[in-house]
This record gives structure tokens, C-alpha cells and sequence, in this order.
């Protein structure tokens, strides 16, 4: 069953068409992939599908109900959180402050209950704390909780991204290069931490450079190239499909 | 050992709780009347720049029109409490035979709402400026609503324009009025002492607010939204009400303390003490409102003894003084005099 349904995505940058009539299924329950050469819109397709940038047009369903991306922040509530290609922490906040913030959606305490302290507030305060902690535990880095995030070395930032994402209850997780930047130990971890991500239920849409770790991880794959969806399919047909070599090493190739 | 700590930090709050008791009534003792009043003032200033550290130190919105949310809250409880309606609307006076004289309890949550309500006003439009943009439209929005009180006494007089209001009611609370010395037995506790007991109590009660404002789901939006509002709509934040909400806690602050004065001097006080982190905030209130009385106090005697006569006014050495502490701090301190501390 498919998770995330979006058909017919235009979106123009003045005179350049960045999505052409771009398309995306991801099945619940899978780590799918959104591969493509240098510009060839998949950025745009996540700001566009997030609600970061508005779409021209484009019809946008996530479990089976149709969503407007007009907004980041609705997105968000709908069920999609993202991470970003260059981190975008709450630098000067602690580790475990940019997982708490991630808990706003979820949590509800007002301005008079928070001036009042009601035993309410306390309560959920204390509870925000206690699902921080246990999301950094989660992702491993769980000793840093009171560093302050932009003393982080990389790979715990990504992390950490990840964390404050998933403190959200997203039903997808939309990963920005998430290996950008990484090492190969470390991206062998973060492929662990992805996998115990989605068989701990939560779907992830993922954009990565590294073609090795999305034919490792990936279950299904979808290529952009130009602004259009080229190839389709599980890791094995997407390697072999002509379009797609022809994509990444140009026509040069077929010479 | 839990014990004696705990019995520890209680003697220091004790301690803490008798000084401040106390300090009025030393100025009182060494100087008279007047320190006392500037120490009222301090606390006001406190008050004031504890407000605008909500909506600069916290969210991270550098209002500079803030002191205008200051006039509309004094201009609220000047006509809540005086004459001044009544003289210039006949028919309102059948209405109030006996004159308007609000209580002060109602003043202060009225005062705090319409001065909210203007926080919002001026919040909506610039929602979407940031730094020096915002900086500058909030300037312009402070000064229209100085312009405007100061020139509304025509066609209809809503605020005596320059002459201001006049006959305002002093404030009567808890029983006590403040405008007059209260005599207990023999013993008498004068009007400025009074007042800074009133602003006393309004000021712990106010960083008790920020205090757990700022260790809230709230604050921690707020300081979020500060850090990268894109990341923070990206978490599902409406950045939009969140600001609102800051231009509007932070005006109605302003609202609640009455009198005039200028935005400037209370950014720098924000700035001078540490952005977002309230003991620096209170620290910098403290100097820059008791310091110009001081140099004034220590100025003139000193060049009357040097020179025998005044030789540069006091107001123009504050003024350099005041430069020079600002470079001297942007330079050397650029996060103020006492920082938010962040485990590193």
C-alpha cells in the first residue's frame, strides 16, 4: 500500500523548469530512494513536497488523504518530517533541547498553563524530557544530550537531525543526503540506524549521492533527471535501465 | 549532605529576600528621597527590559519601537485613572458622577491587554523582516505612536497631546496607597519606599514568568524560531503565532509599567546585561539606570572642587561614558556582561 502518492508535480524557477511533471510512490513500510544526477531536482522535489517552496501544480497524497503542501509547519503535522542536505540545527541549543523542540507538535502545554505551572504543564514537561532522552538513546547519542548541538562532530549532527526529526511521529521520514559528509564507518552506521528506523515502523524517503549505500539500503528507487522521473523500480532494474546510465555518464557513453 | 545544601540555598534566598528588603531604606539612610527613586526607577527599567528580552533575547526579534507598547500602557491606565476623559467627553460625566478611578487591579491586566493587542498590530506587518529590517519598521511604528499621542488632543482631546495627562489616581493596591507615606504605629514608610516594594513584587513576579516561560515548550519555540526559523517551521512550528505571541507578551510587559522614556536605553540595557539570559538582563538594567544618577551625583561636586566651577555638564560625560562602556563591550564581551552559560 502506498504510503505517499504524488502525481503531476510542475514547479518553474523563472525560465528553468525544476519538476516536470514529477511523480513518487513510496510503499509504507519501505526505505525508498530518490536518486538523480547534480540539479536534477530532487531538492526541489522535497522543498516542494514539504511545503518549503509552492508547487505550480500537482496532486499530493499521504496514507490515501490528499494534503496541500502550502505550508512546512502542516506538513509536518500531516506526518512528514525532513532532514536537510546542510544540517539545520538550533546551534546555540543543547542536543537534547533540539530533540525537546521537536516535541512541540506533539505536546500542547499553552502560555497561561506554562506562567501557572499547572500540574499538567509539569507533567508534560517531565514527559518531553524523558522522549528526548530515550530518541537520543535511539539514535546513539544519548551521552551528548547536554552538549551544545553545534559542538557536535558531523555524523552525531546528522543524528541528531534524524532524532529531532523523528521526535516529530512522523509517518515518513524524508532524508536530504543523509550520508553526505560521512565516512564509510560512519555510513555503514547510519545504514544500521536507517534500517532499525524502518523496521521500527516509520517509512523513509530518502535523497543520497552514494550510490553504493542506496543499492544497499534501498528496497524501491526513483531517478530524476531534469525535472522528469526516468527510471522506477528495485535496485537491480534501476542499475540496469539505459535512461538512467545515459543520465549519470551521458551520451558519450552510447558512442 | 542533600540536607545541608538544601538548608544552604534556602539561607542564601533568606538572605537575599532581607537585602532587597533593605536597600531602600540604606539609600534612604545615605542619601534621601531621591536614590530612593532612582532605585525605583531601576526596577522599573527591569521590568521594562525583562519584556523586551522576550522579544529579543528569546525569539530573536530586535523590536526597536518597543517602548511605544510602554506609552500605550501608561496612556491606558493615565485615562483609566484620571479626570482627563471626563473633561473633554460631557456626556461621559452623568455616566461617572463620581469621576473615573479604576482599580489598579483591573488597570494592570487592561494596560497589559490593549498594550498586547498593539504587539500584535505591529507584529502582523512585519512578520515576515528580519534583523536590521525589522529594526527599522519597528523604529518607525515606535515613533508613529509617539507622534500620534503626542498630537491626538485634537480634533477630539484623547491625551492632552504635550501637556500629557494630568490628575492620574496614585496607585492603590493590596489597601495601601502609594501616592502618600503610610504611618504603622509610630513608625512611617515613605511614598518612594512604598513604590519600591509595589515594583518589587512586580518584578519577581515577572522573572518568575520569563523564568518558566523560557524553560517551557513556549520558550523553547521561541529560542528555535531565534536559531533558524526554516529548521523550525521544518519541526512543525507556526512561527507566525509563536512571534505573535512573543511581540505580544513582551508589549503587554511593557504595558504594565507606566510612565515614558526611550527604546534605545532599554535595548542597550537587554544587550549590556546578556541577550535571553535574565540575571544579565537584570544586572544591565541595574547599571544603566543607576549609573547616570550616580555620575551626576559624583560629577558636578568633584569638578566644583577641581575647577571651582562645572566644567562639562554631567549629561554630556554620561552620554561619552555610555559610548565608550558600548564599544568597550561589543568589543571585549560581545554576548554581555553576564552571558547564558551553555555546558560545552
Amino acid at each position: 500500500m502506498a504510503l505517499l502518492e504524488i502525481t503531476g508535480v510542475n514547479k518553474r524557477f523563472g525560465g528553468l523548469q525544476a519538476l516536470n511533471d514529477a511523480h513518487l510512490i513510496v510503499p509504507k513500510g519501505l526505505i525508498v530512494g530518490l536518486i538523480g544526477p547534480n540539479g536534477a531536482g530532487k531538492t526541489s522535489f522535497f522543498n516542494v513536497m514539504t511545503g518549503l517552496y509552492p508547487a505550480d501544480s500537482g496532486v499530493f497524497k499521504l496514507n490515501s488523504q490528499i494534503y496541500n503542501p502550502s505550508a512546512v509547519d502542516e506538513v509536518l503535522k500531516a506526518g512528514i518530517a525532513r532532514t536537510f542536505q546542510n544540517i539545520r540545527l538550533f546551534k546555540e541549543m543543547t542536543v537534547l533541547e533540539n530533540v525537546m523542540v521537536g516535541r512541540h507538535v506533539r505536546t500542547s502545554a499553552g502560555i497561561f498553563s506554562t506562567i501557572f505551572k499547572t500540574s499538567s504543564q509539569i507533567i508534560e514537561e517531565k514527559q518531553i524530557v524523558d522522549d528526548a532522552m530515550r530518541l537520543l538513546a535511539y539514535v546513539g547519542i544519548e551521552n551528548e544530550a547536554h552538549q551544545v548541538s553545534k559542538n557536535l562532530s558531523y555524523g552525531s549532527q546528522r543524528r541528531l537531525e534524524i532524532a529531532r526529526a523523528l521526535a516529530t511521529e512522523p509517518l515518513l521520514l524524508a532524508l536530504d543526503e543523509p550520508a553526505a559528509g560521512m565516512n564509510q564507518t560512519e555510513k555503514k552506521e547510519l545504514q544500521l540506524l536507517l534500517q532499525k528506523i524502518c523496521d521500527d515502523g516509520t517509512t523513509i524517503l530518502m535523497i543520497e549521492h552514494d550510490v553504493r549505500l542506496v543499492m544497499g539500503i534501498c528496497s524501491e528507487i526513483t531517478v530524476l533527471d531534469e525535472g522528469r522521473v526516468i527510471a522506477q523500480g528495485s535496485p537491480e532494474t534501476v542499475r540496469k535501465d539505459p535512461a538512467v546510465i545515459e543520465a549519470y555518464l551521458g551520451l558519450a557513453h552510447h558512442g | 549532605m542533600i540536607q545541608f545544601s538544601q538548608d544552604k540555598k534556602m539561607a542564601q534566598w533568606l538572605f537575599l529576600a532581607l537585602l532587597l528588603c533593605i536597600t531602600p531604606w540604606l539609600c534612604l539612610f545615605a542619601g534621601g528621597n531621591y536614590w530612593v527613586r532612582v532605585l525605583d526607577f531601576a526596577l522599573l527599567y527591569i521590568f521594562l527590559a525583562l519584556g523586551l528580552n522576550i522579544v529579543v533575547g528569546f525569539a530573536g526579534l530586535l523590536d526597536l519601537g518597543y517602548i511605544a507598547f510602554y506609552a500605550v500602557g501608561a496612556y491606558c491606565a493615565g485615562l483609566m485613572a484620571s479626570p482627563h476623559l471626563l473633561n473633554s467627553f460631557a456626556h461621559l460625566k452623568e455616566l461617572f458622577p463620581l469621576g473615573i478611578h479604576t482599580s489598579y487591579w483591573l488597570i494592570l491586566p487592561i494596560a497589559a491587554l490593549v498594550a498586547g493587542i498593539f504587539g500584535v498590530l505591529l507584529g502582523t506587518p512585519t512578520l515576515k523582516l528580519r534583523g536590521d529590517y525589522l529594526a527599522i519598521v519597528t523604529l518607525g511604528f515606535g515613533e508613529i505612536i509617539r507622534i500620534f499621542l503626542n498630537n491626538l488632543d485634537r480634533p477630539i482631546n484623547l491625551t492632552n497631546g504635550p501637556k500629557g495627562i494630568n490628575g492620574i489616581d496614585a496607585v492603590n493596591m493590596f489597601g495601601l496607597y502609594f501616592g502618600k507615606k503610610l504611618n504603622i504605629g509610630g513608625f512611617s514608610i515613605p511614598s518612594v519606599i512604598l513604590n519600591y516594594y509595589l515594583f518589587l513584587i512586580l518584578v519577581i513576579g515577572v522573572v518568575i514568568i520569563c523564568a518558566r516561560l523560557q524553560h517551557s515548550r513556549i520558550g523553547r519555540a521561541w529560542v528555535a524560531i531565534r536559531e533558524d526559523e526554516i529548521a523550525a517551521k521544518a519541526m512543525g512550528l507556526n512561527t507566525r503565532n509563536l512571534k505573535l505571541l512573543a511581540f505580544a507578551i513582551g508589549a503587554s510587559f511593557g504595558g504594565i509599567s507606566f510612565s515614558l522614556s526611550e527604546s534605545i536605553v532599554v535595548l542597550a540595557m537587554v544587550v549590556l546585561g546578556g541577550m535571553g539570559h535574565i540575571p544579565g538582563v537584570i544586572l544591565g538594567s541595574l547599571l544603566l539606570a543607576v549609573f547616570p544618577e550616580f555620575l551626576r551625583a559624583v560629577l558636578v561636586p568633584l569638578q566644583t572642587m577641581l575647577f571651582g566651577h562645572v566644567v562639562v555638564d554631567a549629561e554630556i560625560i554620561r552620554q561619552f561614558l555610555y559610548g565608550c562602556a558600548l564599544i568597550l563591550i561589543i568589543r571585549y564581551r560581545p554576548n554581555g556582561l553576564w552571558p547564558q552559560m551553555r555546558a560545552s
